[in-house]
């Protein structure tokens, strides 16, 4: 008996250039599971596609943008934040997100990251931490944690990773989450928050790279290696920036971390910046009508 | 309603650095983003309290990389962008031309050249980066690059810079130099119906119907913005007509040719090279930005003693005109060519000329403009 054909077209398909599907993701990752969350955030609350825009930089995450049926760019490595930091400046009503993986956000591009933050710029960025170097074949990657192997940690991992929620909320992010790609419904509602906060927002999303980290870890098959994020993780009542840290043999602490009011880099530029520009405008207007020779 | 022309028509004394801010906001630059480095940042600053005026965007970005991606988003935001460096910072922005490259992104690059390499003469002129600027990105493209010689010069080159960056679709790179940017002169800004300034050629197809790098007949495709319905991709990924990573040898074969040859084809109407007392010269100066000027006091003494010497001043560099170079190397016993380097834009000389005459380097490895004399006697030995 061949299978039921519920439906002709992707469910996703008003947000997702299916043309370009099958993506190019191995079985087992986590970016279609973060894909798939993203999409339906767009579609389940109506948003207008026409004014969203998805930035990547370079890995497989960066390769998110590509499969996005919004203006999507796909910029260079670790440079996603400045593209989107530009267009947002250039197109302040647009929702302007950034989606690319840890190596790209806070590796490469982690000055950027930073910056972003610091200036609270009303931006969503979604960070895919898989805790390696994904596209170039699994190399030590700042979010790998103590002790993994990597292709360039042969002997093991002996570099700190970052705590990266602790990293934005440090920098001046106003919303700060952490989900694992099997925290579905939290982490939709985190992408939902994050889009509709007024200024600069993570989301760390925790996903599993079988292929590479799995393999050299001994965590091996996609599902294994959901297993292990599924045992691993762990929502704690009142958990601090600090208890993000993802050590050796700890539980991953994920859960909503910052959520507060802050005025955003064009609010600020409104307030300080705007309003002497009209007085000075003002003054001039003054001194041209007092000196206008009909007058 | 009065409304006030954005800059303002007629004679001010200013320095180089401020009349190419002055130039871009002439162009319809809206957008700047840069980071601070001597001696470009008077361009920044000067940015920094007009644009908001005009209701314009500047941000002071955390480095180089950031500033030229900022312009790039900026620019997909449907607005005019440039940035302003000098040697290291444009050193950082090397793998963002590229992507501006690919993406057929129009934007003004500013490179006020100082003493390298490295930090070298932070505060001093050099002219050391012309190499850089056609080659520096990584892969096969051809870029176009400006040289002015004087604070005039440098705002109407800016403004010709955004002209041809949206002609063409590209970055445009404004080989400015330290003692141009910093010398303050007359600069006379035209009038408003006097300034011709070329507007973003955006699509009139329907979303849809549009692809974002499905060419014309120029093989240079029309641009529109984020946020106008067209859900474009935009990648520095090699791609299809759809703007989609296509990673094939094909794909490859189908864009980069179309890149190069878009500004390779017309090299003829780019051109720009001013011919001075060339007519009957044995002697000729081949030289750029603040070295056109200098050389030109040589070549005034030269003359007076008797060698009839005359200038070709180059005010584009990238694409070299080979052809011009060609044509006078056939009449003329020997080519100079100063610079502030030790030996840049030479090279291109000695290729163009393909031997039919001398060409000899004056070279000078920067702090400082060549002495009248380095000129005049390279132009005496040469003549003899």
């Amino acid at each position: 008996m061949s299978p039921e054909i519920l439906s002709e077209s992707h469910p996703l398909a008003g947000c997702l250039r299916t043309e370009r599907l099958p993506h190019i993701w191995c079985v087992g990752c986590g970016l279609g599971i973060s894909l798939g969350a993203f999409a339906s955030v767009m579609l389940d609350n109506k948003f207008d596609l026409d004014q969203m825009a998805v930035v990547s930089g370079i890995g497989c995450t960066g390769r998110m943008a590509g499969y996005l049926k919004v203006d999507s760019f796909h910029t260079t490595h670790g440079r996603a934040i400045p593209f989107a930091t530009g267009l947002h400046l250039a197109k302040p009503n647009m929702k302007v997100v950034v989606f690319s993986g840890d190596g790209d956000i806070v590796g490469i591009g982690g000055n950027h990251f930073i910056h972003a933050a610091r200036r609270n710029l009303d931006i969503t960025v979604i960070c895919v931490n898989n805790f390696i170097y994904g596209m170039t074949g699994g190399q030590v990657a700042p979010t790998t944690p103590l002790g993994s192997n990597t292709t360039t940690t042969t002997y093991g991992n002996f570099e700190y990773s970052f705590n990266i929620p602790l990293l934005a909320a440090a920098a001046g992010a106003t919303y700060v989450a952490r989900w694992t790609v099997l925290d579905v419904v939290k982490l939709r509602k985190s992408i939902l928050e994050a889009i509709n906060k007024k200024g600069f927002s993570l989301i760390e999303v925790i996903s599993p790279c079988p292929t590479l980290y799995g393999r050299l870890n001994r965590l091996a098959a996609g599902v294994e290696m959901m297993k292990f994020l599924k045992e691993h993780s762990v929502t704690k009542r009142d958990a601090t920036l600090q208890d993000a840290a993802i050590t050796d043999g700890n539980q991953i602490v994920v859960g909503k971390f910052l959520d507060i009011e802050k005025p955003t880099y064009l609010e600020m530029y409104e307030k300080r910046v705007g309003e002497k520009i009209r007085q000075l405008k003002y003054e001039k207007f003054l001194v041209e009508e007092e000196s206008c020779p009909e007058c | 309603m009065r409304v006030e022309p954005i800059i303002e028509t007629g004679a001010h004394f200013m320095n180089g650095n401020e009349a190419c801010a002055e130039g871009a906001l002439a162009a319809g630059c809206r957008f700047f983003a840069g980071y601070p480095i001597t001696p470009s940042t008077e361009i920044a600053e000067h940015l920094a309290e007009r644009l908001p005026e005009i209701g314009g965007v500047f941000i002071q970005m955390e480095d180089e990389m950031a500033a030229l991606n900022a312009v790039l988003g900026a620019t997909w935001g449907g607005m005019k962008g440039m940035t302003a460096t000098s040697g290291p910072g444009f050193s950082l922005m090397m793998e963002n031309i590229g992507l501006a490259v690919m993406t057929e992104t129009p934007c003004v690059i500013v490179d006020v050249q100082r003493g390298g390499p490295s930090t070298g003469l932070a505060t001093k002129v050099g002219q050391g980066d012309m190499m850089q600027a056609k080659w520096g990105s990584h892969g096969s493209y051809e870029i176009i690059a400006l040289s002015p010689s004087s604070p005039q010069e440098f705002f109407e080159q800016t403004i010709k810079a955004f002209n041809l960056a949206e002609e063409f679709r590209t970055p445009v790179i404004i080989l400015a130099d330290e003692v141009v940017g910093h010398m303050s002169e007359k600069v006379v800004f035209p009038p408003p119906d006097q300034l011709k300034v070329t507007p973003r050629k955006i699509s009139k197809q329907k979303p849809g119907e549009y692809y974002p790098f499905q060419v014309n007949g120029n093989g240079i495709p029309d641009m529109v913005k984020a946020g106008d319905g067209y859900r474009i991709h935009v990648t520095g990924s090699t791609h299809d007509y759809r703007g989609y990573p296509y990673m094939t040898a094909e794909a490859q074969a189908n864009l980069i040719p179309r890149l190069v040859n878009k500004i390779r084809d017309r090299k003829k109407d780019l051109i720009d090279i001013k011919e001075i007392d060339c007519q009957g010269a044995e002697v000729l100066v081949v030289a750029y930005g603040i070295t056109a000027r200098t050389s030109y006091y040589s070549i005034e003494l030269a003359r007076q003693a008797g060698i009839k010497v005359g200038q070709l001043k180059l005010n584009l560099v990238w694409p070299f005109p080979e052809e011009v170079i060609k044509k006078w190397a056939s009449k003329v016993k020997a080519l100079i060519v100063p610079e502030i380097n030790m030996g840049q834009m030479v090279l291109e000389v000695e290729r163009a000329t393909a031997g039919k005459c001398k060409v000899i380097l004056v070279p000078h490895p920067g702090g400082d403009i060549h002495s009248p004399e380095s000129i005049l006697e390279a132009i005496q030995g040469s003549a003899k």
